[in-house]
Parts: C-alpha cells; structure tokens; sequence
C-alpha cells in the first residue's frame, strides 16, 4: 500500500465521520433521558441525564415481543438458507453436468428483482397457499429471494477449495455426499458464516413484507412496529430513539461476533 | 453482472475419474424448485394479475379486465411523474454514492493503523434497517423537537430548515442524502475490499515516474476499480428501485408526490387503494425498468465481456 496520504479522501473522511456520529450521538443520548430534559436539552446537548425509562416504555408497548418475532423470521430465514444454498452452490462450483450452472445464471438475473417490487403477486401466492398472516409467510419469500446472492457469494468461497483436493477425494472413491461433508463444508466456513450473518441481517431489517403478508399486532416485527411507533409517538423523541436502539443491539451483537467473515464477505462482491 | 461464475469451464474431463464425487442435479433441486415456486411463480403472477381487477380479498377472486389497467398507464400523470422522480433518485443515488464510497473506500484502505478504527464507525449505518434510519432522521429533521428547531432563534422562524419535508425540492433533497448516509458505507466497504487486491507494484512503478497522489487516484486506482464501480453503480440502481420503507416512514411520498418514487407508488396505489391489478402494472413496469437499466449499463459498459482489470499485468 502506499505510504502517501490521500489527502482530498482524508478530508471527506474526516467530515463525513462527523455525518454519521452525530445523529448515532442524538440517537443514544436522547433516548437515556426523560422527555423533559430532552425538551430543555435539545437534540445536540450534551449528556445531562441517565435514565432507562424509555427502554421501559418501549417494553410496555410490546416491543419485546415485537423483537422476539423479528428474531423468529431472522432464525428461520438462516435455517431455509442454511439447508438449500450450500448444496446448490456445491452443484453450482462441482457439478457433474452443466445445467446447474445453467439454471443459476438464469436465478442470478433475479437479483436485479427484489421481494420487494412483487409483494402483491407474493401476497396473492401465500394467501392461496394459506400463509397469510403468519410468520411462516414472511419467512418463506424473504428466504427465497436471498437465494441467489446466497449462492453467489457461497459458490466464491467453495471455489477456493483446491482443485488437488478434491480429486485426492475422488481418488479415495468418495461420494459427492462425503465430498461435500468432510471436504467442502470445513473449508468454506467462511462464506458459509457470511451468509448466516447476511440472511439474518436482511430478514431482521425486512418491512414491505411483514407489512402486507401480516395483519394481526401479536405477529407484528420490530422493523414495522418502528415505523408505527413514529405515527402514533412521533412527539416522543426518547421513546422513539429508545425504541431504534433496541433493535440495533441484536444486530450489534451479530456483528460483534461475525465482523470478520460478513466485512470479507462484502468485500469480496466487487469483483477483480 | 457477476460473470466469473461463467469463467469456470467444466474442469476437464479424465478418464472414469470426471463423475466421482461430483454432485448431481438433485443437490440444486431444493433450492431450484423453492425460487421458481416462491420468486418465479409470483413474477407469472405479477404479469396475470396486471390484466385482472383484484383488490386483494380472498372471496373475490382476480377478474379479468383484459388491457383495462395498462390503458390507464398512458393517462395517469402521477405515475408518469413517479417514474421521472424514480429515474432522478437514481440518478442522484449514483453520482452522490459512488464518489463518496470510493473516496472513502480508498481512503479506508491505506496503511495507517487509526484507519481500520475509523472504518468501523463508517459502518454504523448498516446496523441500523432502513426502517429505523428513516425515524431517525425524522426525528432529527422535525421542526420542534429537531435539529431545525436550533436554527429558529437565529433565522427567525420561517427558514430554509423549518419545514425540510413541507417542500417538494428540500424533502427530495433529504432523501437523497438519508439514502446517501445509510447506504454509502455497503459501497465504501467493498470498495475497500477492492482497493486492497490493487497491486502495489502499479504506485511503485507510478511513483517512480513521478506521479502524485492525485494523478495515481485517476490514473491506476479508478482504472483498476472500474469493475467495481459497475457493480456498486448496479446495487445502487437496484437498491434506489426498492427504497420504499425509507419514503413510506419519512414522507409518504409527499410532499404533493415529490417523493413518489415508484416503489412507494406501487404501494399507494396498489395495496392501500386495494387496486392490486394496478399495483401489479406498476410492478411490471418496475421490473422492466430495473432490467434496462441493468442490463444496458451491462453493455454500454463492455461488463459483460468481462475483462479482468488486472491483465495483462
């Protein structure tokens, strides 16, 4: 690397340092203090007030529950994601004929489609399958369209298993199954825990579906209860913000423990 | 887009050894048959219900109306807006983002050791969902209890900041910069990542032709990152196309459709006016858009030919 110093990329680094933190400092600072100091503090005071009334509140108004939901779709979406994509990707990187390959270029092509931009016809297909209104219903699509970026990324790291190694393992008459479980699975853990993280990550921070596949508040996530909470709290700052980082923690815990393999994972997407 | 999967050829058949421990079509098969059901079959489905009258209740089946919803494409002129105000998003997306992600990227990427702390700030943003990045900076951007509110003593209370989402331009302009915050540091990281696999021999050889800092930048970082730039250029077109909690939370698309970009659109006039074959019109257009734009960037650009950056070296 080089030694000099970029210094325009050095100048914007430091001002856009200062864009992100400031509204993560209102953020945390407003919602450890009572809205009456909040009001006389105003959103760039400094820190007056330690209180954890608002995280109370936010618990009041369900919020836990709302966040145990999240987790449930965040938890099933990995587990779908976990059973298909390894196996599709070892298809993909080691199969036997070319169609494989020739299928998933055409699921790649789904990547520049969304869940998002046909939720009516996924609203129409889980309410005729009988799914509407439940977890299950927001698990299903949400799974399915990670799908191909899943793989991709999977299908990146399998390749970097030697190709030494694999013909020593058919050398010993392995079976793709074995292949696959003493060879293929121990050296991609990596991308592997990439894609938990990922999927998990994009299944917690989903709103378009849970908000027209479900109707009923006991099924409601925390992402949907967010933006209920600023119709009818919107005067209620603290609460509001108490109720932001309540759902950035899980995700801050995630990231804590996974940093390593979800930042090489997204680094990786850009190609040479 | 992501064509180096095609770069790997079958390896080369030998002798009886070529099928052993190969897996066969049934290991793709689960994973094959949910997409076509679950993301396949809704886009069959997307096209049918364009064609029907459908307002999304169980009892009353999809009905067919024929060409009724797509003749109403050529006279609705808020849709027609929306699209000129998704293509601007977009555009605003692509030339705001990139150039920040890849100052920043690059940036992140040199040696010094405070960089990779820093880095980690930046990534803040990608913890926070789109849904609580837009009541964030509601919050932040309310004229009573916001930032705005400081400006009121000194500017009277009448200013530019009092009322950002009151006015079509301020509130477009907010949005551009709220999507710029909490989607710069995905782009930034991966340009990171990309800027790291640049050879080092490349700036030796550049600095011993004495070129700067600057003249480097231009001359062997962004040639080198151009695949990456296409890439990052295609997620943001992408991503533009489906930024709808951020406008459903922040502006509900106001103020008087300034912020209806087509997502949001479809949302408003399919599900909440329960004209689902409508809302699926606009789906449909939506794709068709998204692809255009994609795959013509895909050509224009010469991605598809994929040359490597690095040969040749």
């Amino acid at each position: 690397m080089r030694a000099r110093t970029n210094w325009p990329a050095g100048v914007f680094a430091g001002i856009w340092l200062l864009l992100i933190l400031i509204p993560v400092y209102v953020m945390v600072r407003a919602s450890l203090e009572s809205r009456a100091t909040y009001s006389a503090n105003g959103p760039l005071g400094l820190p007056r007030e330690f209180t954890l009334e608002n995280y109370v509140y936010a618990f009041q108004q369900g919020f836990g529950l709302y966040l145990l939901n999240s987790a449930i779709v965040a938890i099933g979406t990995v587990l779908i994601i976990v059973v298909v994509v390894p196996p599709l990707a070892f298809a993909v990187v080691r199969g036997e004929s070319g169609w494989v390959r020739w299928v998933f270029r055409i699921m790649l092509f789904g990547l520049a489609i969304p869940a998002q931009v046909v939720v009516i016809p996924v609203f129409y297909l889980i309410d005729r399958i009988g799914l509407y209104d439940s977890l299950l219903g927001v698990i299903i699509p949400s799974a399915v369209f990670l799908i191909p970026l899943t793989t991709l990324i999977l299908s990146g790291s399998m390749r970097e298993v030697g190709n030494d190694l694999y013909e020593a393992m058919a050398l010993d008459g392995a079976s793709a199954f074995r292949t696959f479980r003493t060879l293929v699975l121990p050296l991609s853990r990596g991308g592997l825990a990439t894609i938990l993280v990922f999927s998990a990550l994009n299944a917690w921070n989903n709103y378009l579906l849970p908000l027209v596949l479900t109707r009923s508040q006991d099924i409601r996530v925390a992402t949907l209860s967010l933006g209920i909470f600023k119709q009818e709290y919107s005067l209620n700052i603290p609460g509001l913000m108490a109720a932001i980082v309540m759902t950035i923690i899980p995700i801050l815990l995630v990231y804590i423990f996974a940093r390593r393999s979800l930042v090489r994972g997204l680094m990786g997407v850009g190609g040479k | 887009m992501f064509r180096h999967i095609e770069q790997e050829a079958p390896t080369k058949r030998r002798g009886g050894l070529h099928k052993a421990g190969r897996p066969g079509f049934v290991w793709a098969l689960p994973a094959i048959v949910s997409f076509a059901l679950f993301a396949l079959l809704p886009l069959a489905f997307a096209v049918y219900l364009s064609f029907t009258k459908y307002n999304g209740i169980r009892l009353v089946p999809p009905e067919w109306v024929g060409l009724d919803n797509w003749a109403r494409v050529v006279t609705d002129t808020a849709l027609h807006k929306s699209v000129g105000i998704t293509l601007l998003l977009v555009l605003c997306a692509v030339i705001t983002q990139i150039p920040l992600a890849l100052l920043l990227g690059v940036w992140a990427a040199g040696p010094q050791r405070g960089r990779s702390f820093v880095a980690a700030l930046y990534f803040i943003p990608l913890l926070m969902s789109t849904a609580a990045v837009a009541v964030l900076w509601a919050s932040l951007v309310d004229p009573n209890f916001g930032i705005p509110a400081l400006f009121t003593p000194l500017l009277g209370p009448d200013n530019a900041f009092s009322n950002i989402l009151g006015k079509p331009a301020s509130a477009f302009g907010l949005v551009v910069l709220i999507y710029l915050w909490g989607a710069t540091p995905l782009y930034m990281l991966i340009f990171q990542g990309a800027a790291r696999a640049i050879p080092e021999m490349l700036y030796q050889a550049a600095a011993i032709d004495g070129a700067g800092t600057i003249r480097q930048f231009f001359s062997i970082t962004i040639p080198q990152l151009r695949n990456t730039i296409i890439t990052c250029t295609i997620l943001i077109v992408v991503g533009t196309f489906t930024t709808f909690d951020l406008i459903l939370i922040l502006t509900r698309g106001g103020p008087s459709g300034a912020t209806s970009i087509l997502p949001f659109f479809m949302y408003d006039r399919g599900i909440t006016a329960l004209d689902f074959g409508y809302g699926c019109v606009i789906a449909v257009i939506l794709i068709i858009l998204a692809s255009i734009v994609s795959i013509g960037m895909v050509r224009v650009t010469g991605y598809d030919k994929m040359q490597g950056t690095q040969e040749g070296i």
